[in-house]
């Protein structure tokens, strides 16, 4: 008895292999879909901001003219929130993860941090605006501040630092742990002296990653108050500021009046996109640069 | 060697500095257990500050008016909080960027997966990266003074700020985020199930549809489910593009907020603190934190509790 009917088989054949062939095509274009949205979306904001981008713009002061406007206040805070940013989340964050990763037992509140880290990666940044009027601007009475700001931000972007951390901590071969141990040296000589510099790559990449998650975040500081005037240049963690995106929000959204704003949003655009890039491709080239070391 | 030093004193300095190491030692837990147990004490904030302000703000307004009103009317007198207007907005804006996001993201998945060679994927993939990189802020920008001009001319009716435009850049920008996540799911498959497909003679596009996607489904579904999360999270775009209407509407060609664009629109507008106005912020931000903890964890579940093991 025959099963198959190899002549019915082979006339479907074609057919089967032409819907293959088809599908390969709908999902490439699908797959540069993206693609294309993003090239449209630099050429646009190149094309609109480029001209505007000047000694003048970047060094300026903000201006409601839009001729005079310049984007250094922005920078400067943005400068500053890093400063704050950078060191805080770098603690806890790489702090968190040698806790969880090397001294932890496998127990109820082990595993209650780590389900929380993962839970917290998923709350939306602008909850994090809330917590952050409410706890540090008002609680604390800091004020719209650099540091309200910071820590703000700090907390928002720690999941993303713990869990980078965490795998780069994990990746270190067990036996340069046992061997630093076989030396007589103890837990915290070995964390220090042989866990942490092997990985310090991942860690480094992975914090990159989360400062410019926080550079390029607009909601929870529009939450936490700063406002749309023109304030001096910040020059310390308790001044006032305002960042690039805060800028870009509301120079796009002014733009309904004032039509050359939305020039200087695309301008301000292509600045912070310049200053991300160079932060991921720091990220990419040590990433690249001790891949191969262990 | 200076001879003030003999050999009993060096043991006991030595001793000595041991000692230090000692409690040095013993304290590093401690202190590493402090610093892990503030990210519990961040969400414990973030529980806290929300359920305090919200059960205040239900003092003042009925918890029924607030979910089953369809007025909005924060301000002025007879100010009325229903937000029902605002979970409209969230879910239709959630429901045009999903229409973009789940089949781009899915197809780009099952192409980077299956059908494109080592070298295109080691191309493709980083630059699929860049789009998820880029701020929310930027892509505001775009839908508001790009895409929403574009639209008006294919759609006459639609409004300068919709919901329409907002929705679809939103879906853009989740693509990478599911065609990754999926991606991850279906190269988890391992490849003889693939060649045992390939030996009964199926072709790709039938060895995906009946082989990976199905041994792959519970990563594919908890993508789906963290964009969603990820969408009804979202602020900027929408803030920037929809506008601040708070009309109870469910046409996509009209302005509409979502809880997120309330509460930037409220906190931007210096509510007094202790005014209804301003616990309504958190009691929107409350309704916005529970749906996207059940989505994260509805996610995680999905992808613990359907894992095929192989």
């Amino acid at each position: 008895m025959k099963h198959v009917d190899s002549t019915q088989v082979q006339n479907r054949m074609g057919t089967r292999l032409l819907i293959n062939k088809l599908a390969k095509s709908i999902f490439f274009l699908s797959t540069i879909f993206g693609l294309i949205v993003l090239v449209i979306l630099m050429y646009r904001v190149l094309s609109q901001g480029v001209e505007w981008i000047d000694w003048q713009f970047i060094t300026g002061k903000l201006s409601t003219m839009a001729e005079n406007a310049g984007v250094m206040g922005p920078l400067l805070g943005t400068f500053w929130l890093m400063l704050v940013v950078a060191p805080v989340t770098l603690i806890l964050g790489v702090g968190t993860a040698i806790y969880l990763e090397e001294y932890a037992k496998k127990n109820r509140l082990q595993s209650l941090i780590q389900t929380n880290i993962s839970n917290l990666a998923g709350v939306p940044s602008i909850v994090f605006g809330l917590l952050g009027l409410t706890v540090f601007v008002k609680g604390m009475n800091l004020g719209n501040i650099i540091l309200a700001g910071g820590l703000t931000m700090s907390l928002l972007v720690l999941p993303i630092v713990v869990v980078a951390s965490q795998e780069a901590i994990r990746a270190v071969p067990q036996y340069l742990r046992e061997a630093s141990y076989g030396m007589g040296a103890t837990k915290w000589q070995t964390v220090k002296n042989v866990v942490m510099p092997a990985s310090l790559p991942g860690i480094l990449t992975g914090s990159i990653l989360a400062l410019s998650r926080a550079i390029g975040e607009t909601a929870p500081l529009v939450v936490l108050g700063i406002p749309a005037l023109i304030i001096p240049f910040p020059d310390n963690i308790f001044d006032k500021f305002t960042v690039m995106p805060l800028q870009i929000y509301y120079w796009t959204i002014d733009s309904a009046l004032v039509d050359e704003y939305a020039n200087l949003a695309a301008a301000a655009i292509v600045i912070l996109l310049l200053l991300l890039f160079a932060m991921n491709s720091i990220a990419v080239i040590i990433r690249n640069k001790f891949q191969k070391r262990l | 060697m200076d001879k003030n030093i003999n050999v009993r004193d060096m043991i006991h300095k030595n001793k000595q500095s041991m000692n230090i190491g000692r409690v040095w030692e013993k304290m590093v837990p401690k202190v590493l257990l402090s610093i892990a147990i503030i990210s519990i004490l961040t969400t414990i904030g973030i529980l806290a500050t929300l359920t305090v302000e919200t059960i205040a703000f239900f003092r003042e307004v009925p918890i029924l008016d607030f979910f089953t009103g369809t007025k909005l009317k924060p301000l002025g007198a007879n100010a009325e909080f229903g937000v029902l207007p605002l979970l409209t907005g969230t879910i239709l804006s959630t429901i045009i960027a999903m229409f973009v996001a789940i089949p781009v993201g899915l197809m780009t998945a099952v192409y980077l997966s299956e059908y494109a060679s080592d070298k295109v994927r080691r191309t493709l993939k980083p630059l699929l990266e860049v789009l998820a990189g880029i701020p929310t802020i930027v892509y505001g920008f775009f839908a508001y003074t790009f895409v929403t001009p574009i639209l008006r001319t294919f759609i006459p009716g639609l409004d300068p700020t919709n919901i329409l435009s907002p929705g679809l850049v939103m879906g853009i920008m989740i693509i990478p985020m599911v065609a990754s996540l999926s991606e991850d799911a279906m190269s988890s498959v391992p490849s003889e199930m693939r060649q045992g497909a390939f030996a009964l003679g199926a072709t790709r596009l039938e060895t995906t549809w009946r082989v990976v996607i199905p041994a792959s489904i519970s990563g594919i579904i908890a993508s789906f489910v963290l964009a969603i999360s990820r969408a009804i999270g979202e602020t900027m775009i929408v803030t920037i593009a929809s506008g601040s209407s708070k009309n109870f509407t469910f046409d996509i060609t009209q302005s509409m907020q979502t809880m997120t664009a309330y509460i930037v629109e409220v906190t931007g507008g210096e509510a007094p603190a202790g005014s209804t106005l301003y616990y309504s912020l958190y009691a929107v931000a409350m309704t916005l934190f529970v749906f996207t903890l059940i989505m994260n964890l509805l996610a995680q579940y999905i992808s613990r509790r359907f894992r095929e093991e192989y």
